[in-house]
């Protein structure tokens, strides 16, 4: 790792995290760069979701480190996690049906007009309608108008307004957890678009799928988890599709409980 | 359905020029139908009544109607405000008369002079319902077990405060005025000349504002619709008052709480605040809304304001007593909230349903009177009513529901 010619975004060196009697992740390294889209594939239970949760600080780390930029960073909750620009998406995207895009995109955020008590400021619609339909367009989102109420919006849509939601505050790494989960196939195609568009401006950008034709579509380089370790990192230009499934299920790299078939079979596979 | 959307960006729709139905359709509200099937029924109910009485539509009646409907109406912007955040008060009834018995005894028994003794009613409406919203966030209850207490407690505290007299006669000319000031006919013209000249000024603002952002603006077309329906309305509602005794204060006080809670929940953080929170309370959460500040603020507004409409009720009866508040005040402003098309489910109304809501319930309460059928009759054909209207309200979400995919 240290022969690396760039340092990573955002880098995790060690995560341990039990819950009670089970080890939910065991001295897991992760890593992302920027202008990167690395998948984060397993089973179920293999630590995909505790990993997510890790990082965007909803659940403390027992041991490990945690560095951005190459800084060392201690992330004690959610706040921390956005101050340094890392945001999540989950799957259940978190927004309002009820309020139109350009509400949802700023919503916690709005932006006022003058300066009196903010409670009673009234609200600078323009400005938030415009803003909203640059970063639309920089991000290739197309809606029919960005006033439509979220409920009246596709899946596919949705999943785009709760991404562009994420990284409109100059924000460096977003999390997808299942961005395609609930989608048809041109749904799909859109927010794989949008993650290549992220990719494109420089993000680094974690996706975690059970769709291994979606990932291999989009990342660059695919980390496989199983029962709570790294076993395999992969670069997604020269590998196959049986290569991903045998490492998930655990059919060729044998038995996780020895470590150093885990650290092998990173070191040989990512480059 | 093809929901992978037309070209590139954002244009509101095609070039074709808007035509008239545009204007009627962006008038009415984009996606739903708004207030035009209530304001048809409001039409259609006066039209009944005024068959089986000619006296239903006379200056005197329909003055009447909007003394009586200015006081459940206040209550009923409150529960607007509670119904938008997902929630439900059944407190409000008897804290209006609770909050109305509070001034009165002030009033009357102690002395304090009326402007006093009604700034403590409204002070003890607003810590009632924080306490109520801080009990309800604090201890993760219901607001319906919290507020069905409050309904209870509230009332007893009512005849408490009213102890042996039981009704209390009001004299004080602060009181009595707030719903007994007519205006002259010269100011009704100009509160009502005034009120039409800034909604047109606004919109022509806000279309200029847009024009210069480059984003969709309304046609001029659209903006001369709505200015001319506005301005017939407000001749109309004027002429009709100054034919009979001009303009009241009270309900340039219910029409003037209407219009600020209007700019308040369209317009400010605090508003979308509140539509956040009936909409997706998770959602909010997250976007770090202090959700639960929202709520007991809201709780509070809510008592506020149903002290308001207890104030004006007792004002406009000259008195108060054990039974002010009860009965079928709660009901009435619930009934008017959701008739005017506030969801019950959250997140989804707005505050002039208040208006055209309790139009409708005290047009049919007052049509009925008029035609003095028996009160069996009458409680069954409004019950009647408030079911249609809830009924539509569920038909109407699991439509958004439906169009949502």
């Amino acid at each position: 790792m240290e022969a690396s010619p760039r340092t990573p975004i955002l880098e995790l060196k060690g995560i341990s995290k039990r819950f009670g009697a089970v080890q939910a992740l065991k001295d897991v390294n992760f890593e992302v760069f920027t202008g990167e889209v690395v998948g984060l594939v397993g089973d179920n239970g293999a630590g995909k979701s505790t990993l997510i949760k890790c990082i965007s600080g909803i659940y403390p780390i027992d041991a490990g480190e945690i560095f951005f930029e190459g800084k060392p960073v201690t992330i004690t909750g959610p706040k921390d996690v956005g101050r340094l620009g890392i945001e999540t998406v989950y799957q259940d995207l978190a927004l309002c049906d009820n309020l139109d895009v350009v509400a949802n995109l700023y919503l916690g955020r709005e932006a006022i007009n003058q300066n009196v008590h903010p409670l009673v400021s009234p609200l600078n619609e323009v400005k938030m309608e415009k803003r909203a339909i640059e970063v639309l367009k920089t991000l290739s989102v197309k809606l029919p108008s960005p006033r439509r109420v979220v409920a009246s919006l596709s899946g596919g849509q949705r999943q785009s307004v709760a991404v562009a939601r994420a990284v409109m505050w100059n924000s460096r790494v977003v999390l997808l957890d299942e961005p395609t989960a609930a989608l048809g196939v041109a749904q799909s195609r859109m927010v794989l678009d949008l993650i290549l568009q992220l990719k494109k401006q420089g993000l680094g950008v974690v996706v975690i799928s059970h769709n291994l034709a979606d990932i291999f579509e989009v990342v660059d380089r695919i980390i496989v988890l199983r029962l709570g370790r790294r076993v395999g990192t992969f670069m997604a230009g020269s590998t196959s599709r049986e290569q991903i499934v045998s490492a998930i299920t655990g059919a060729e790299f044998g038995e996780v409980e020895e470590n150093n078939t885990a650290n092998g079979s990173e070191g040989g596979m990512a480059g | 359905m093809s929901t992978i959307v037309e070209k590139p960006h954002l244009k509101e729709e095609p070039e074709r020029p808007p035509t008239r139905l545009d204007a009627l359709r962006s008038l009415l509200g984009q996606s739903d139908l708004g207030v035009l099937p209530i304001l048809l029924g409001l039409v259609v109910i006066w039209g009944i009544f005024q068959l089986a009485n000619p006296h239903f539509l006379s200056a005197r009646n329909l003055t009447n109607l909007l003394l009586q409907a200015a006081s459940t109406g206040t209550i009923s912007i409150g529960l607007v405000l509670i119904l938008l955040l997902g929630e439900i008060d059944l407190s409000v009834g008897a804290v209006s008369g609770l909050c109305g018995s509070i001034v009165a005894v002030l009033n009357v028994n102690n002395g304090v002079s009326g402007p006093i003794a009604v700034l403590a009613g409204l002070l003890a409406g607003l810590a009632i319902g924080l306490f109520q919203g801080m009990w309800i966030t604090r201890f993760r209850i219901p607001s319906f077990i919290v507020t069905l207490a409050g309904l209870l407690g509230w009332q007893g505290t009512q005849l408490l405060v009213l102890g042996e007299t039981g009704t209390i006669n009001l004299r004080d000319p602060f009181v009595v005025g707030i719903a007994n000031t007519f205006f002259p006919q010269l100011i009704g013209w100009l509160v009502g000349i005034i009120f039409v000249v800034i909604v047109i000024v606004s919109m022509l603002l806000e279309r200029r504002q847009r024009m210069a952002a480059e984003l969709p603006y309304r046609s001029r077309q659209a903006i001369i619709f709505r200015s001319a329906l506005i301005a017939a309305a407000m001749i109309g509602s004027i002429a009709v008052l100054n034919a009979d005794r001009g303009l009241p204060l009270a309900v340039i006080i219910f029409v003037g709480l209407i219009v600020l809670f209007d700019l308040i929940t369209r317009r400010t953080i605090f508003g979308r605040h509140i539509y956040a929170v009936g909409g997706d309370p998770e959602a909010a959460r997250r976007a770090s809304i202090n959700v639960n500040g929202i709520r007991v603020a809201v709780f509070g507004l809510g008592s506020m304001l149903a002290a308001l409409g207890g104030i004006l009720g007792e004002s406009r009866l000259f008195a108060v007593n054990q039974s002010s508040g009860g009965s079928d005040t709660l009901l009435n402003a619930i009934a008017a909230a959701v008739i005017g098309g506030t969801s019950l489910f959250g997140g989804f109304g707005s505050v002039w349903s208040a208006l055209v809501g309790a139009l409708v319930i005290f047009s049919i309460s007052n049509g009925m009177d008029l035609l003095a059928l028996p009160s069996d009759i009458k409680f069954i054909i409004t019950g009647g009513v408030l079911l249609v209207a809830v009924t539509i309200d569920a038909i109407s979400r699991r439509m958004r529901e439906v169009r949502g995919r």
